[in-house]
């Protein structure tokens, strides 16, 4: 793995993506979708987003065109890779009724393997963090179990981060680090992209080893190395430094009521955030009764029945359930899995309908209550 | 990646079905089931729970009011109050059930062998203390109970009541309302506790009910001198998975279905005072 970085061309991409689904994967990518970037299938490089960029800020997401062509030249799809390795709706198991007996099913394990195209490092590091609360305890979610252990991992460093990025500050990127199979820098020039390429486990470098490739000129690899300088240049955020476990010391801080005055309590950041892994079930039955089933569904801590108990909902007011989105994240994460549950995508700031910015109101918290007061 | 064998084959989501063998009232709104147990359930001790299915409604957390390992079967305890609730309180004998579990941490009661043991209730936080004052009745001890209901007719476990007074047990009980047969206290339990600690540096407590009963009989345990570290409280949160995926039972820091639901209130004094935590 210590190997020298290869070239590929875009043909040579082409292979990585033949050589992934003919060895039985499913290769989702970026795709340009209506007005953003949709992590979908892809057969080729045709399938990417050539020439388009993307523009990001409080509560707002475009797509824009791009003169170089380059592929990979947007920062971040709406939506996280969460929504195949821990999909919004799956059946748990399902049971059947007959003269007294019940005959319960569980649902068999996806078998689908999964290739990603495009994953930036922000994004590595958010299934990292699934990857902890999911399976790092004593009980795993099974499905995602499964499909995690067949995941095939091709990550591309970010070369133009949105105004919403702030994974430098939370030393999440923007270069990849770990967790992937190849990771890929693109290089774009008039006569088409290249991409500098490294293997980042066995598998990849088994890979990297069956495509077309040459090895990277000193050149090459300090243009690689430009790219993500680059990157971290043009971050526009940054979260503000300091243990955010002190917002658990100032529960009753008025900007809570500030925040609140503002949240809508929709829960779109909760859905865009590529660790946040809250799931509730639903039971349904047929008109008899004999059939009955139980799904998963992602649920949101920003709904008044995430905390329902008899008598009604602990967190009755849209206060309490920001003040427990944010000190979860940021704080009692930390106590419960040992890593932040941020890793600076900036998407719960993109597509909050009302542009809050998590990295303002820590800001603001870290000001301290006399200045807000 | 790699995920190890052994935790790859656990899937605590999928319930077993289990046949009611029992159902009787226990007051208006509340029925006690008695359902067959599994091998599971040996480890139900007290202060742990299960999580029940009525199939085609809907799951909920419900702590064990016996003791399968003594008793051979599995007794819950259930206030019909919600959509599952009902349904599951409306079982028959021979109807089937999910159930998943036991889950959680319970009454610390090794730790308490030696002891004073006052353990302190509301309403149908007597069930998940019944099977803990069973336990230590069993093993020669002498707990006491400082128990609070709305009325005599909603009092639960009565024949208990009556046992373990018949056994030593010092059982003090209290409503919010009284007919005039009504013989004991009249009020609320927290001031009922401060004279029944007598030795607050050899005292645990017990102590499950409503949230604000908890937060006040806390606060009459401390004041009694009752260490933080000796005072166990029985939490609750919406529950969905009970085994820490799903984000639902969070209490601060605490995934109650994995730290808790029973806590010592060194731990979450200062969360008791937060509210909509």
């Amino acid at each position: 793995m210590n190997a020298p970085d290869l070239v590929l061309t875009v043909e040579g991409l082409d292979a990585l993506i033949s050589a992934l689904a003919g060895t039985g994967f499913r290769v989702i990518g970026p795709t340009p979708g209506e007005g953003a970037i949709v992590h979908d299938d892809v057969s080729s490089t045709d399938d990417l987003p050539r020439g388009w960029g993307d523009e990001q800020a409080p509560g707002r997401y475009r797509l824009r065109p791009r003169d170089d062509g380059a592929l990979f030249g947007y920062a971040l799809a709406p939506q996280s890779w969460k929504r195949f390795l821990h999909p919004p709706r799956e059946r748990l198991w399902s049971a059947r009724r007959e003269g007294g007996e019940v005959d319960l099913r569980p649902a068999p394990l996806p078998e689908e393997r999964f290739a990603f195209i495009g994953v930036r490092a922000c994004e590595l590091k958010a299934i990292a963090v699934q990857d902890r609360v999911l399976l790092g305890g004593a009980h795993v979610d099974a499905r995602y179990a499964a499909r995690r252990s067949s995941l095939f991992v091709v990550a591309v460093n970010c070369a133009d981060p949105a105004a919403t990025c702030f994974c430098s500050s939370m030393q999440t990127g923007p270069e990849v680090g770990e967790g992937h199979d190849v990771v890929l820098t693109e290089l774009v020039s008039a006569e088409g992209s290249r991409f500098l390429a490294r293997a980042g486990s066995e598998a990849g470098a088994a890979m990297l080893a069956g495509l077309p490739s040459r090895p990277a000129t000193p050149r090459e690899v300090a243009a690689g190395a430009e790219v993500i300088a680059g990157a971290e240049a043009r971050m526009g955020r940054a979260m503000p430094p300091g243990d955010p476990r002190a917002l658990l010391a100032d529960l009753e801080h008025p900007r809570w009521d500030d925040v609140a005055a503002r949240c809508l309590t929709c829960g779109a950041c909760t859905q865009v955030c590529p660790t946040c892994f809250c799931t509730t079930v639903e039971d349904t039955s047929d008109l008899s009764g004999r059939e009955t089933a139980r799904d998963q569904r992602w649920d949101s801590c920003f709904a008044t029945e995430f905390s329902f108990i008899h008598g009604g909902a602990v967190r009755a007011s849209g206060r309490s359930r920001y003040r427990q989105w944010l000190t979860h994240k940021l704080a009692t994460w930390i106590e419960q899995f040992g890593t932040s549950g941020c890793v600076g995508c900036g998407r719960c700031i993109a597509w909050c309908p009302v542009g809050i910015d998590i990295t303002e109101e820590m800001a603001a918290f870290a000001a301290g209550p006399e200045d807000e007061r | 990646m790699a995920i190890p064998a052994e935790r790859r084959m656990v899937d605590a989501t999928t319930p077993r079905p289990a046949r009611v063998l029992s159902r009787r009232r226990e007051a208006e709104d509340v029925w006690t089931l008695a359902v067959e147990a599994g091998p599971q359930d040996l480890d139900a001790a007290p202060g742990r729970f299960a999580m029940l299915t009525a199939f085609g409604v809907g799951e909920i957390p419900v702590s064990y009011s016996g003791d399968p390992a003594a008793e051979g079967r599995v007794i819950h305890t259930i206030r019909a109050v919600g959509a599952v609730s009902r349904a599951l309180a409306g079982l028959e004998e021979g109807a089937m059930l999910g159930v998943r579990g036991p889950f959680g941490k319970g009454w610390p009661l090794a730790e308490v062998e030696g002891r004073e043991v006052i353990a302190v209730a509301g309403g149908l936080g007597l069930a998940p203390v019944r099977p803990a004052i069973r336990r230590l009745v069993a093993r020669g001890e002498r707990p006491t109970l400082v128990y609070g209901a709305r009325s005599p007719a909603q009092a639960l476990f009565r024949e208990d009541l009556a046992d373990w007074r018949a056994r030593g047990v010092e059982v003090e009980a209290t409503v919010d309302h009284a007919g005039p047969d009504w013989r004991g206290h009249v009020g609320v339990v927290p001031p009922l506790i401060a004279r029944r600690v007598r030795d607050p540096a050899r005292t645990v407590a017990f102590v499950c009910g409503p949230e604000v009963m908890m937060r006040f009989a806390a606060s009459a345990l401390l004041e009694a001198g009752v260490a933080a570290e000796a005072i166990h409280i029985s939490m609750e949160r919406n529950m969905k998975c009970a085994v820490g995926l799903c984000g639902h039972c969070q209490f601060g820091g605490d995934l109650l279905c994995r730290d808790g639901p029973v806590a010592p209130l060194a731990r979450v004094a200062d969360r008791l005072h937060v509210a909509e935590l």
